[in-house]
């Protein structure tokens, strides 16, 4: 039940966690003061800000944003303090409007951790003000109560922290503007409407998937089948579904609504199904709140006789990270068909040569002169003239691709993008599992400039086999096996390693089964910063203890979800999803085992035990074919560049390579550490 | 400005004002059969499908059918079967063409519909097919097909190059079959 507050009004807040979410038309800095019981400030450090975006009980963002959620647990504030004062402000300097009268009267709402709105306030009438204390929490007797105040500061920070009586007031507003001001810098510019950071969220809402435990998985209208990717051939013509995107270089569209701000349009939305008590969960496993989707981005208006330029996120989607994931489908989807356009204008242009010059050869007028010469010029003329219309095409397309792939590239936030992006330097451990995760890249031959980043949806719903079979690379040079080994399982070393970091803190478990010890070095990343759950299992022993306790946990939760009792599983049971690395397969394996890897395979996905298995096929050739649905159900990858992966549409052999950590890069370290670390409580 | 057409007939794809067309649809409508009364899920329901082949010089290339709603290259889009019918207003099955992203060795498109339950157009009420621009909603041509005697399918039309443009033609041949692959025979000569 939402009480939408007016100026001066209070509300009792019902729980000590909460999320207060404040959306803007325009990024705007969220802060926090503690203030004692006479609201005086005492220090800096009673400050949370963009600089400071931490303090006990209080997290706030580190930029600016056009939305933000705070996380507040009350509980955890020290007792000296009696008034939470959430403040916004208006980042000086730059282009962005100076005074909140010129922008959309900004929305926050206090929630709960579900989703749930308590309170909502939208702050109306601010006119010259570029600073406003928007919400107070306060102790009233013991319990916390939250008031609505809007009260403006058109002198900014400094005069709000003035009148909290905070030591050096102007000088912290001066520090906060500059962090922001930083932060904005380091920000990609594209997309306007929420950066990488603006919509992070507990997921306590979220028992479906934070568990581990349950297995549907949401794919919403529109988005593209989720396991697409598939071994070359298998997909035919009879694709069923034409997913998202419509076909063709789509010139972006402007959209009217972009400056609304989303709290003008019904900014509590659906009520959150989490509150129900019926039986049937209506809401969508990954939509948790029912916040109204931030606007897209607009497109710049196009030059006269110009298509317009792309943009980042153009495409539907209810956050950003949704829109850029299905952006990226509908980019793979038009490339797939503007060259199986091209292909198929170049075979019959082959084949209408071959039938003509054929013709020419057996017409016996043709034996003398230069009668057949000059037909068959003529025919190898048509063929020429087709193949460049075709061609034509093909580039055109391919540079409208090409455009859009650098503008998205730089926007995708760090499950998407590239290791060496700068949005990895900006890594923090995130509150929610990201819709997908990168795995490499695509590209094809013939559209080379167009890279497309190879998403996979989360939780993952096939295991991964990094084949580190001998094979030639594309450039035709071979590797010698065993660099092919320790190159498959560094790349695995760094998928798992992405996977750790896109997970929530303590949501991912990452084990080891290296039999021989012969990926100590490989696996040095990993186990120096502390992520994996034990030291990698080694010999006979080790791997049988690690597959019995995995085979285990797969049972156990599916017998308590098959007896419809997933609260009955046995306390200390980890629920996390669980990762297992399985270096150069088959070594160390029984029989036993084998079986046991292969219900991993088979019953694990469901219930979130997930393979990366490290294998070179010949090295279980003894097997014969039995080890061949293992091989089938794993989505083969590699640690080098090779064309072996088709698209869902048309079957072109895409080139994938994988994401790989540029060389000499301590990105990954960084990222590990900062993962171990968020996980100590 | 609606033709409605007859066979053989052919009209230029060039807009009004000179501009070539860049996107059409072909939409097929038809009355679902009556409800009997109780279980009158048991109706015989009648399933029309349009369908779209592509060709190159006489040489089929792609189809876009209930089966394959896309064509390889993405240009011809069926927008999803319709089992039953409608009310026998609207387009119950289209079909998409951007034009402009016709492959170039394409030279012409050929429409065709079929009665997949089997029933013949005599027994099929308020059939029709039509040619919108899709940019504007504009109806370029009409078909009935109500009337359309004893046949369980027709070749509608095609759209063919012409110059830097397209044109279409009206064909209208009627033909037995299920499914498209049935009428191979005689959309051969129309080409």
């Amino acid at each position: 039940m939402t009480a939408e507050l007016t100026r001066g009004q209070n509300h009792p807040l019902p729980r000590a966690r909460l999320e207060i979410r404040v959306s803007a038309g325009t990024p705007v800095v969220a802060g926090a003061t503690l203030g004692d019981e006479n609201g005086k400030v005492h220090g800096v450090e009673r400050v949370a800000h963009p600089g400071t975006p931490i303090l006990p009980g209080l997290e706030v963002s580190r930029q600016a944003a056009a939305d933000h959620r705070l996380a507040v647990d009350l509980d955890a504030v020290p007792d000296a303090v009696h008034r939470v004062s959430v403040l916004l402000a208006l980042p000086a300097g730059g282009q962005g409007p100076a005074r909140f009268g010129s922008v959309a009267a900004p929305f926050v709402a206090v929630t709960g951790l579900d989703g749930d709105e308590v309170a909502s306030y939208t702050l109306t009438g601010l006119e010259a003000e570029s600073a406003v204390v928007a919400l107070e929490l306060y102790r009233r007797q013991s319990a916390w109560k939250v008031r609505a105040v809007g009260q403006g500061y058109a002198g900014g920070l400094g005069e709000l922290f003035t009148d909290q009586d905070l030591p050096g007031a102007h000088r912290l507003a001066g520090d906060i503007q500059d962090a922001v001001a930083r932060a904005l810098a380091r920000s990609v510019p594209a997309p306007p409407a929420r950066t990488a950071d603006g919509d992070r969220s507990r997921p306590a809402a979220a028992p479906a998937h934070d568990s581990g435990t349950a297995a549907p998985q949401g794919t919403g209208g529109g988005v593209p089948p989720t396991a697409p990717y598939d071994t070359q051939g298998a997909q035919g013509r009879q694709t069923p579904a034409a997913p998202g995107q419509q076909a063709g270089p789509q010139p972006p569209q402007p959209y009217p609504g972009a400056s609304q701000a989303p709290g003008d349009s019904s900014p509590t939305g659906r009520p959150s199904a989490a509150t129900g008590a019926g039986p049937v969960d209506y809401s969508h496993p990954r939509r948790q709140h029912g916040a109204p989707p931030p606007p897209p981005p607009t497109a710049p208006p196009a030059a006269p006789g110009k298509p317009a330029r792309p943009v980042a996120g153009d495409a539907t989607g209810w956050s950003m990270e949704e829109r850029l994931y299905n952006q990226v489908w509908g980019m793979f989807e038009d490339l797939a068909r503007s060259a199986a356009a091209y292909r198929s204008a170049v075979d019959f242009a082959d084949s209408r040569m071959e039938k003509e010059l054929d013709q020419i050869l057996s017409d016996p007028r043709n034996r003398v002169g230069g009668q057949g010469d000059a037909a068959r010029e003529q025919a190898r003329a048509r063929h020429g003239q087709l193949v460049a219309q075709a061609r034509e095409a093909l580039d055109r397309d391919v540079a409208q691709l090409a455009a859009e792939a650098e503008v998205v590239e730089p926007a995708l936030p760090a499950a998407y993008a590239c290791w060496d992006s700068p949005v990895w330097h900006a890594y923090r451990v995130p509150m929610e599992i990201p819709l997908a995760l990168r795995l490499g890249d695509l590209h094809l031959s013939g559209a080379d400039p167009v890279r497309i980043p190879m998403l996979v949806r989360l939780p993952l719903e096939r295991g991964l086999w990094i084949d580190s079979g001998r094979a030639a690379s594309l450039d035709g040079s071979f590797t010698d096996s065993h660099e092919m080994r320790r190159l498959g399982l560094e790349t695995a070393v760094a998928h798992a390693a992405r996977l750790l970091a896109v997970y929530p803190a303590g949501e991912f478990t990452v084990h080891v089964i290296d039999p021989a010890g012969s990926g100590t070095q490989a696996l040095a990343p990993l186990v120096e910063t502390g992520v994996l759950a034990a030291p990698p299992a080694l010999g006979t022993a080790g791997t049988a203890d690690v597959l019995a306790r995995l085979t285990q946990r797969v049972d156990l939760v599916q017998m308590a979800l098959r007896g419809g009792a997933p609260d009955a599983l046995p306390p200390g049971l980890d629920t996390s999803q669980q990762l297992l690395i399985v270096n150069e397969f088959p070594h160390g394996f029984d029989d036993r085992a084998v079986n046991q890897l292969r219900y991993l395979a088979d019953e694990g996905p469901a219930v979130g035990v997930h393979l990366l298995l490290v294998a070179d096929r010949e090295d279980s050739a003894g097997y014969g074919p039995l080890l061949d649905p293992l091989w089938r159900s794993l989505l083969r990858l590699t640690p080098v560049a090779d064309d072996h992966l088709a698209d869902p549409w048309v079957g072109h052999a895409w080139t994938y390579e994988p994401s790989l950590v540029p060389s000499g890069s301590q990105v990954l370290r960084q990222i590990l550490t900062q993962v171990a670390a968020a996980r100590r409580p | 400005m609606t033709v409605n057409m007859t066979k053989g007939q052919a009209i230029s794809l060039q807009k009004n004002d000179g501009g070539s067309l860049t996107s059409v649809r072909m939409g097929l409508g038809w009355q679902a059969a009556p409800r009997r009364g109780l279980f009158g899920s048991r109706t015989r329901e009648i399933d029309l499908d349009a369908s779209a082949v592509l060709f190159a010089d006489k040489q089929p290339v792609d189809v876009v059918f209930f089966r394959h709603l896309v064509s390889d290259d993405g240009s011809v889009r069926h927008t999803g079967d319709n089992l039953v019918g409608g009310v026998g207003q609207g387009d119950d099955e289209a079909i998409l063409v951007d034009l402009q992203r016709v492959p170039v060795h394409i030279d012409q498109i050929v429409f065709t519909v079929n009665s997949f339950t089997g029933q013949t157009f005599q027994e099929v009420q308020n059939a029709f097919c039509r040619l919108v621009d899709e940019t504007n909603g504009e109806e370029l041509a009409r078909y009935t097909l109500a009337g359309g005697g004893a046949f369980t399918a027709q070749i509608m039309a095609k759209v063919h190059r012409v110059g830097q443009g397209w044109s279409m033609t009206a064909i209208g041949s009627p033909a037995n079959g299920r499914t498209f692959q049935d009428l191979m025979p005689t959309i051969l000569p129309v080409l």
